[in-house]
C-alpha cells in the first residue's frame, strides 16, 4: 500500500468488496515465533519499543485522556441534560461520569505490556507450532497508523486474541491498541487489571437506556480516535463466535468510530480487518457444550489457572492476516452526503441518520466479509465437512480422495487454502487426524468421530449429549469453509428444490433461503442479486452447471459438486424445518427441503437463536407478551 | 449590473500602496495619469467612435483606468505593466517598478524559499507568450442595427482586439493561464462599449434589447470566479458594457455621512478622492486597486476593515440598477425599512445577471485619526484561532485581525526586503531567539495574527491593550508594529507573486469560505489535506503548498481563505489537474460546513453547487425574478444560476 496511490487503493477496496475477485492476491506469512524459539525471551520483552503514532503525535497519559473526555462539550451537554431530567445537580452527574470513566478507561502501561510480552512468548510457544504473520499487511498497517486513526477489527473465535494481537503489534514495534472488552473479565480479580494495564478498556455488556454510560463511552473512544493516540481495537461480531461461522456485525461501537469522520473531526479513520484462524481452538469442546446449554464457566482467575492443561497440549498454528486497510471516506464516497451534519451542532449526540445507518450496517457487513475471505483454512477443516456428511464413518482411503477432490474445489473458489507443499496427501490427511485425534479416529481402516467416553453409566441422553458435542465441534470446523461455498451452496439447494430450471424460479428459491439465512451467515444487506451472479457464475465456472438461455441445469459432471453442496447446507436446513413444526406455510415450504431428519446441529443455541430471528425477521412468528 | 470583479482572490489590501503612503509619489503618478488621459482625449479626435456624449463629459475624466488598459495594466496578467516579480542575473528576486514600498527591493530569501517550497528552480522558466496573437481572437461578430443606433448616441466603443480580450476574462487560474499560453479564445466579447454615466446605460440597455444584444458588465475585471468568461453557446452579439469611464462622485452629504457615487469607480480612486475631502469608505477588499463599487455590490464584497465599516451590504444606502426592464431604486435614503424583502438584496450578489449598477449611496466616515498595525505571535494554529474566537466572542475585534497559519508565516519572512542595517538584522535575529529558544516556540508550528487599529489615539491605545491581553491568555506575545504591517503589505503584492511562479512551472490560486467557529480547525485541516492527496492522486510530482488564512471574524464564525500552488513540471494539463483539485477541495469545504463563497462569489465556477447550498427552491425564487426582471436573457453571462 505505501506505494500505491490512494485512487489505486480505492480502486483495490472496490475490487475486494464489490467484485470479489476469486483470484484474491494475498501475502505470504512469517512465523514469528521461530524467532522467539532462537533468542532470549527475556531481551526480547526488555527491548527498546518506540512505535511511531499518527503524524507524530505524543503519547497521552491515561489521566490526561480522562481529563479530555470529562471536559469535553460532548459530555457536558449530556450530563446537563441528565440532571435536568432527574433533579440531580450537574456536579453529582459528573462525579457520577468520572466514576464510569474510571471503571472503563485503560491505563496502558509498557511494564504489563513487557510482562504480557515474556509470559506470552512462553506460553505460544508451548500451545501452537507457529504463530504466522503476513508482514506486509504488518507494513500496510504501519502506513496507515501515521496516516490516518486506525481502528483494528479482529474476527474473535478465542479469549486469546486480543492479547495475540497486542503481542504482534509490540513485536513489530508498532503502535499498541487500546482494546474494547466486556466487563466480564473485569471480574477476574488481578487479570482483569492486568488487562486494562495491556490497553483493555472495558464496557458494560448491555446499557440500553443509560444516557450518561453512552455519552462517557463515545466520548471516551473518540477522544483516542480524533487524536490518534492509539489504534482502536474492537470485535465487531460483538462476542467470541461459538460455531467458527462469523457472527453478524454489531454496529454501536463501529457507529462510534465513523462518526468522527462525518462531523469532518478527523479526515479519514481507516478500519483495518485482521483475520485470526486458529487450527485448533482452545476453547474447542467448551463451545461445544455451551452451545448445548451448559453454562459459560464464569471468567475468573482460579478459571484460568485450572485451564492451565491446556498447555499441555498441542495447537497447531495461528494464522493472524492484517487485511488491506478500509478508508471509511472512499467507502462514503457517494453514499452519505457529510453536509447534512452541517446543521446541528457537533457536541449534541444524535441518532444517526437513516443514510448513515444503513452505511455503517453495510460496511460492517463487508468488513466481516473481509475478515473470512483471510481465514486460512486448513486441510481438516475440509476432513469435517466431509466426516459431516457421513457420520456413520468413511474408508480412510475414500475421506483422502475426497478431501483431495474437495481441495481442489475449494481452491477454484478462491478459499484461503494452506495445504503443506510437498507432502504427500496421505501425509497430510493422517497428520491432521493426529492433531485432531480428540475429534476423529481411525479403527479398521475406517475415519469416524470420536464420543466422549464418561466414567461410569451412561443414561440415554448423557449418550446423546456427548454425541452432540462431538459432531457440534466438528461442525465449528467445518463452519469455517462456510463462506466459501455458501453462495453456490444455496444455488445447489435453490436448483435441488425449484420447480424448473428456470432461472427466475431457481432465483425465488435462492432468494428465499437468502433471506432466511441472513441471520446465520454474512450476507451484506442488498447483496442478493449479486450473490445469485456470484453463485452462478462459480458454479459454471467449475462445470458443475451450464445455463443455457434461461435455465439453469446440472452438468453430467456436476453431480459430485451439487450433493456436496446439499449436504453442506442440511443441517441448517434440519435445524429451522425442525424449529416451526406448527408454523403452516413457512413449514410447508421448508419441508420441500429436507429428506430425513437425523439432525444434532438443531440443539445448538446458536441454530436456535437465529432461526428465531430469522422467523421473527420474516414474520413467520410473532412476539407475544404473556 | 457590474459582473463580480470585486474581490479579487488572491489580494490582499492596499493601504499601502504608493500613492496614500507618499505624497510626491502620487503626484507623479497624477501627472502619469493626466498624460495618459490626455493621450486618450488626442486619440477621440481621430476616432469614429469618439464623440462624447456631451450631458456625461460635464468633467475631465480623473479616473485611474484609461479606456485602453492595456496602456497601463498587464494583458495577461496581475495589475500595473510597470510592476512585477522577477528573479535578476544574481538569481535574487526584485519587485520592479515605483507604485509600492516593495518596489524597486531586492528580497534576498524569496529564490531559496520558492525553490524548497515548490521544487522549482530559477533555471527552468516557463515564459509567457510575449503578445496577443490577433489571428487566435474569433472576429467579431457584429449586430449591425445596434451598431449603427450605438453611433448615433456618441457612446464610444470598440471592436479592436486587445480591447475585447482584456474583458473577455477575469483572474482565475484558468484564464491567466491561457493568456500566457497563446491558447486560441472559444468566445469574447465581440464589442466593448464605455458609457459616461447613467443615462449612457440607459440607452445602451434599451438598444441591447431592440436588437437582442446579449451585455455582459465589466468593471475591475478582477472577477476570480469565471463570472466575466463569455458563455461559448451563446450566439449574439456579446457587448462588454466597461463602467470604468462612470468614476465620479456625484455628491457628498456631510449632515448624513454619504457620498453618491457612479458606480464604474475603482476602490483607490474613491478613496483617495473621498480622502481629499477627508472621508473615507474604509472598504477595503484586498482587490481595491482595481475592483469596482459596482462589482462590490454584484458580488457581496467584503472589506478587510469590515469590523469597523462594515461589509458592502451594511454600506450601501441606495442603488440604481439599469434592467432590461427599466431602472430599480428605492424612493428615499432611509437608514432602515421594513417594506418587505429588501430589493437591494436582489441586486446585492447578482452578478451581473439583472442588470447594470449605475449609481450607489453609500456610507462613508471622517478618516480615522490614528491607525496602529500590530502583530501577535502564537505557539500553533490551534492557539491563534482560539484567540480569534474569543476576541470575536468579546466583540473587541479590531479594524482588521488575520491568522495566518505556518506557512503564511514564513512565505511572510521570505518576502523580507534586505536589510539595510546591521542593527536592524541584530534585532531581528534576537527576537526571533526570544521567540523560538527562550519561549520554546517551534518555527514549524508557530503563526502569527496581524492587526490594524483605528480611531481616536488614546481608544486605538486601549484597545490594543484590550486584544493583546486576551492573545497573552492563548499564549500570543506581541510581535511588534513591522511584522503586522508587512502581512498587509503581502495581501497586495501576492497576485503579482503568482506570475512569478507562472514564469517557473508554479500555478497557484485561492479560495475562501466562511465557517462556523467550532468547525474552523477541522475544516483547515480537511481542506489541506484532501489537497495534498488530491495532488498526489492525480500525479503532481511535487509537494504542493496549501496555506490557509483567518481573515475575518464574525460573531458565528470566520472567513478562511486559503492559498493553493504547487510545481506544475511533469504534467500534461496541469490547469486541469489544478481544477479537479480545486473542485475536491470546495467539496471537502461543504462537507465540512463551509459556505460556498465568502465574498468571492459564484459566477460559473461554482454554479453546479447552488442547489445544493441555497434548495432547489431558493434557486427557483432567484430564477424567477431573472425571469422577471430580463425576459431575453439579454444581461446573459449566466452567472449564479
Amino acid at each position: 500500500m505505501s506505494t500505491v496511490c490512494a485512487s489505486c487503493f480505492n480502486i483495490l477496496v472496490f475490487v475486494t468488496l464489490q467484485q470479489r475477485d476469486p483470484m484474491l492476491k494475498r501475502d505470504g506469512f512469517e512465523d514469528i515465533l521461530e524467532e522467539r524459539r532462537n533468542s532470549s525471551d527475556l531481551k526480547y520483552a526488555l527491548r527498546c519499543y518506540a512505535p511511531v503514532l499518527y503524524k507524530g503525535v505524543t503519547p497521552c497519559k491515561a489521566n490526561m485522556l480522562k481529563n479530555i473526555v470529562l471536559q469535553s462539550d460532548q459530555l457536558h451537554y449530556v450530563i446537563n441534560q441528565v440532571s435536568q431530567e432527574s433533579g440531580e445537580a450537574p456536579d453529582i452527574i459528573q462525579e457520577e461520569a468520572s466514576v464510569i470513566l474510571e471503571e472503563m478507561a485503560h491505563r496502558l502501561q509498557i511494564s504489563t505490556v513487557r510482562f504480557f510480552a515474556f509470559a506470552l512468548s512462553k506460553a505460544f510457544k508451548t500451545l501452537f507450532q507457529h504463530v504466522c504473520v503476513n508482514e506486509e499487511g504488518i507494513q500496510r498497517l504501519q502506513q496507515a497508523i501515521q496516516e490516518h486513526p486506525v481502528v483494528l477489527l479482529p474476527s474473535h473465535r478465542s479469549y486469546m486474541d486480543f492479547l495475540l494481537m497486542s503481542y504482534i503489534l509490540y513485536t513489530y514495534d508498532l503502535a499498541l491498541p487500546v482494546i474494547a472488552a466486556g466487563m466480564d473479565f473485569m471480574g477476574m480479580k488481578f487479570v482483569g487489571e492486568m488487562l486494562r494495564m495491556s490497553g483493555a478498556f472495558f464496557i458494560r455488556r448491555s446499557f440500553g437506556g443509560d444516557k450518561l454510560y453512552w455519552a462517557v463511552f463515545s466520548e471516551y473512544v473518540k477522544t483516542m480516535l480524533r487524536n490518534g493516540f492509539a489504534p482502536i481495537e474492537f470485535f465487531l461480531e460483538g462476542t467470541r463466535s461459538r460455531t467458527c461461522k462469523s457472527l453478524t456485525p454489531k454496529l454501536g461501537l463501529l457507529n462510534i468510530v465513523i462518526e468522527p469522520f462525518f462531523k469532518g473531526e478527523v479526515f479519514d479513520v481507516n478500519l483495518v480487518p485482521v483475520s485470526i484462524s486458529y487450527e485448533r481452538i482452545l476453547e474447542e469442546s467448551l463451545y461445544a457444550r455451551e452451545l448445548l446449554g451448559v453454562p459459560k464457566p464464569k471468567e475468573s482467575t482460579s478459571g484460568l489457572l485450572k485451564a492451565r492443561r491446556i498447555l499441555s497440549e498441542d495447537y497447531g498454528s495461528i494464522h493472524v492476516y492484517f487485511g488491506q486497510p478500509v478508508s471509511v471516506r472512499s467507502l462514503a464516497q457517494g453514499k452519505v452526503n457529510r453536509s447534512t451534519y452541517n446543521l446541528f451542532p457537533r457536541h449534541i449526540p444524535r441518532k444517526p441518520m437513516e443514510e448513515t445507518q444503513s452505511f455503517v450496517n453495510d460496511t460492517a457487513y463487508r468488513i466481516v466479509r473481509l475478515q473470512e475471505d483471510n481465514m486460512v483454512l486448513k486441510p481438516w477443516v475440509l476432513m469435517a465437512s466431509l466426516l459431516l456428511q457421513n457420520l456413520e464413518g468413511l474408508e480412510l482411503s475414500v475421506l483422502t480422495e475426497q478431501t483431495v477432490w474437495l481441495r481442489g474445489l475449494a481452491l477454484s473458489y478462491a478459499a484461503f487454502l494452506d495445504w503443506p507443499d510437498h507432502a504427500p496427501t496421505a501425509k497430510v490427511v493422517s497428520s491432521s487426524l493426529a492433531l485432531h485425534r480428540g475429534l476423529a479416529c481411525v479403527s479398521g481402516g475406517r475415519v469416524s468421530l470420536v464420543v466422549g467416553e464418561p466414567l461410569g453409566p451412561v443414561t440415554p441422553e448423557e449418550a446423546l449429549f456427548n454425541r452432540a458435542v462431538s459432531v457440534l465441534s466438528c461442525a465449528s470446523y467445518r463452519n469455517q469453509v462456510l463462506h466459501v461455498f455458501l453462495r453456490p451452496a444455496m444455488l445447489a439447494v435453490a436448483m435441488h428444490t425449484a420447480a424448473s430450471s428456470k432461472k427466475n424460479e431457481v432465483y425465488n428459491c435462492f432468494s428465499f433461503l437468502w433471506d432466511m439465512f441472513s441471520n446465520d451467515f454474512i450476507l451484506c444487506p442488498g447483496d442478493i442479486v449479486q450473490d445469485f451472479e456470484e453463485a452462478c457464475y462459480l458454479l459454471v465456472k467449475t462445470g458443475a452447471v451450464q445455463m443455457p438461455q434461461q435455465d439453469i441445469v446440472m452438468t453430467d459432471i456436476g453431480q459430485p459438486t451439487l450433493s456436496f453442496f446439499n449436504g453442506l447446507l442440511e443441517p441448517f436446513l434440519q435445524g429451522y424445518q425442525m424449529l416451526l413444526p406448527t408454523l403452516r406455510s413457512e413449514y410447508s415450504v421448508l419441508c420441500v427441503f429436507t429428506g430425513n431428519l437425523r439432525c444434532y446441529e438443531v440443539l445448538s443455541s446458536d441454530m436456535q437463536k437465529n432461526a428465531l430471528a430469522a422467523l421473527l425477521r420474516m414474520d413467520a412468528v410473532r412476539k407475544v407478551k404473556v | 449590473m457590474l459582473t463580480s470583479d470585486s474581490c479579487l482572490s488572491l489580494h490582499k489590501h492596499g493601504s499601502s500602496m504608493a500613492s496614500d503612503s507618499n505624497s510626491s509619489e502620487s503626484q507623479r503618478i497624477a501627472q502619469q495619469r493626466l498624460r495618459i488621459i490626455a493621450g486618450h482625449l488626442q486619440k477621440h479626435k481621430d476616432d469614429d467612435s469618439g464623440t462624447i456624449a456631451t450631458e456625461c463629459k460635464a468633467e475631465a475624466n480623473k479616473g485611474t483606468v484609461p479606456r485602453k488598459r492595456q496602456e497601463i495594466m498587464k494583458w495577461n496578467g496581475w495589475g500595473y505593466s510597470d510592476s512585477k516579480f522577477l528573479f535578476n542575473k544574481k538569481g535574487q528576486a526584485e519587485f520592479t517598478g515605483k507604485r509600492y514600498r516593495l518596489s524597486g527591493m531586492v528580497l534576498p530569501s524569496l529564490q531559496d524559499w520558492f525553490e524548497n517550497t515548490f521544487g522549482a528552480s530559477v533555471n527552468h522558466k516557463s515564459p509567457a507568450t510575449p503578445a496577443l496573437n490577433a489571428s487566435a481572437v474569433p472576429p467579431a461578430s457584429l449586430n449591425e442595427a445596434f451598431v449603427e443606433d450605438l453611433k448615433a448616441t456618441g457612446i464610444p466603443f470598440s471592436h479592436e482586439a486587445e480591447d475585447r480580450v482584456f474583458r473577455a476574462h477575469g483572474h482565475c487560474l484558468h484564464e491567466i493561464f491561457a493568456l500566457r499560453e497563446g491558447k486560441k479564445f472559444e468566445r469574447v466579447p465581440d464589442m466593448v462599449v464605455w458609457p459616461n454615466c447613467h443615462n449612457d446605460v440607459v440607452k445602451i440597455v434599451e438598444l441591447a434589447c431592440k436588437h437582442n444584444v446579449c451585455l455582459i458588465p465589466y468593471g475591475g475585471g478582477t472577477s476570480v470566479t469565471s463570472a466575466l468568461e463569455c458563455p461559448p453557446e451563446e450566439t449574439r452579439c456579446i457587448v462588454s458594457l466597461d463602467t470604468s469611464q462612470m468614476n465620479r462622485i456625484l455628491w457628498i452629504d456631510e449632515k448624513n455621512l454619504v457620498a453618491h457615487v457612479e458606480a464604474g469607480i475603482i476602490g483607490q480612486d474613491l478613496e483617495r478622492l473621498l480622502n481629499e475631502s477627508g472621508y473615507c469608505t474604509g472598504h477595503e477588499p484586498d482587490s481595491m486597486e482595481f475592483s469596482s463599487l459596482g462589482g462590490w455590490v454584484a458580488t457581496r464584497a467584503s472589506g478587510m476593515k469590515k469590523n469597523v465599516y462594515g461589509n458592502i451590504e451594511d454600506l450601501v444606502i441606495h442603488i440604481k440598477v439599469v434592467t432590461p426592464r427599466g431602472v430599480i431604486e428605492k424612493s428615499c435614503q432611509g437608514p432602515r425599512m421594513s417594506t418587505g424583502p429588501d430589493i437591494h438584496h436582489f441586486i446585492l450578489g447578482s452578478e451581473g445577471t439583472l442588470g447594470v449598477v449605475t449609481e450607489v449611496t453609500m456610507k462613508i466616515r471622517p478618516i480615522p485619526e490614528y491607525q496602529k498595525y500590530g502583530s501577535v505571535v502564537f505557539p500553533n494554529f490551534e492557539a491563534g484561532v482560539a484567540c480569534l474566537r474569543e476576541v470575536a466572542k468579546q466583540r473587541c475585534a479590531p479594524a482588521s485581525i488575520r491568522l495566518m497559519d505556518n506557512e503564511q508565516f514564513q512565505f511572510g519572512h521570505a518576502l523580507k526586503p534586505q536589510v539595510s542595517s546591521i542593527f536592524t538584522n541584530f534585532v531581528e535575529g534576537l527576537k526571533k531567539f526570544y521567540i523560538t529558544k527562550f519561549k520554546g516556540f517551534d518555527p514549524h508550528q508557530l503563526v502569527v495574527a496581524t492587526l490594524l487599529f483605528e480611531g481616536d489615539r488614546e481608544r486605538v491605545l486601549q484597545h490594543e491593550k484590550q486584544v493583546y491581553d486576551i492573545a497573552a491568555t492563548f499564549g500570543g506575545l506581541a510581535a511588534g508594529e513591522d511584522n503586522g504591517q508587512r502581512g498587509y503589505i503581502l495581501t497586495f503584492v501576492i497576485a503579482y507573486l503568482r506570475d512569478l511562479g507562472m514564469d517557473y512551472y508554479v500555478v497557484a490560486e485561492s479560495f475562501e469560505t466562511s465557517v462556523p467557529w467550532d468547525r474552523v480547525l477541522d475544516l483547515c485541516r480537511n481542506v489541506k489535506e484532501r489537497i495534498n492527496r488530491e495532488c498526489k492522486e492525480r500525479g503532481v510530482q511535487f509537494q504542493p503548498l496549501t496555506s490557509c488564512r483567518v481573515t475575518q471574524t464574525y460573531d458565528a464564525g470566520a472567513c478562511v481563505y486559503f492559498y493553493f500552488a504547487f510545481n506544475y513540471r511533469g504534467l500534461a494539463d496541469p490547469v486541469h489537474t489544478y481544477e479537479r483539485v480545486e473542485h475536491a477541495a470546495r467539496e471537502e469545504i461543504l462537507a465540512n460546513g463551509g459556505s460556498l463563497s465568502h465574498h468571492h462569489g459564484v459566477g460559473k465556477l461554482r454554479k453546479e453547487w447552488m442547489k445544493e447550498s441555497i434548495s432547489s427552491l431558493g434557486v427557483g425564487m432567484l430564477q424567477s425574478v431573472k425571469d422577471y426582471v430580463d425576459p431575453d436573457n439579454i444581461f446573459g453571462n449566466r452567472n449564479l444560476l
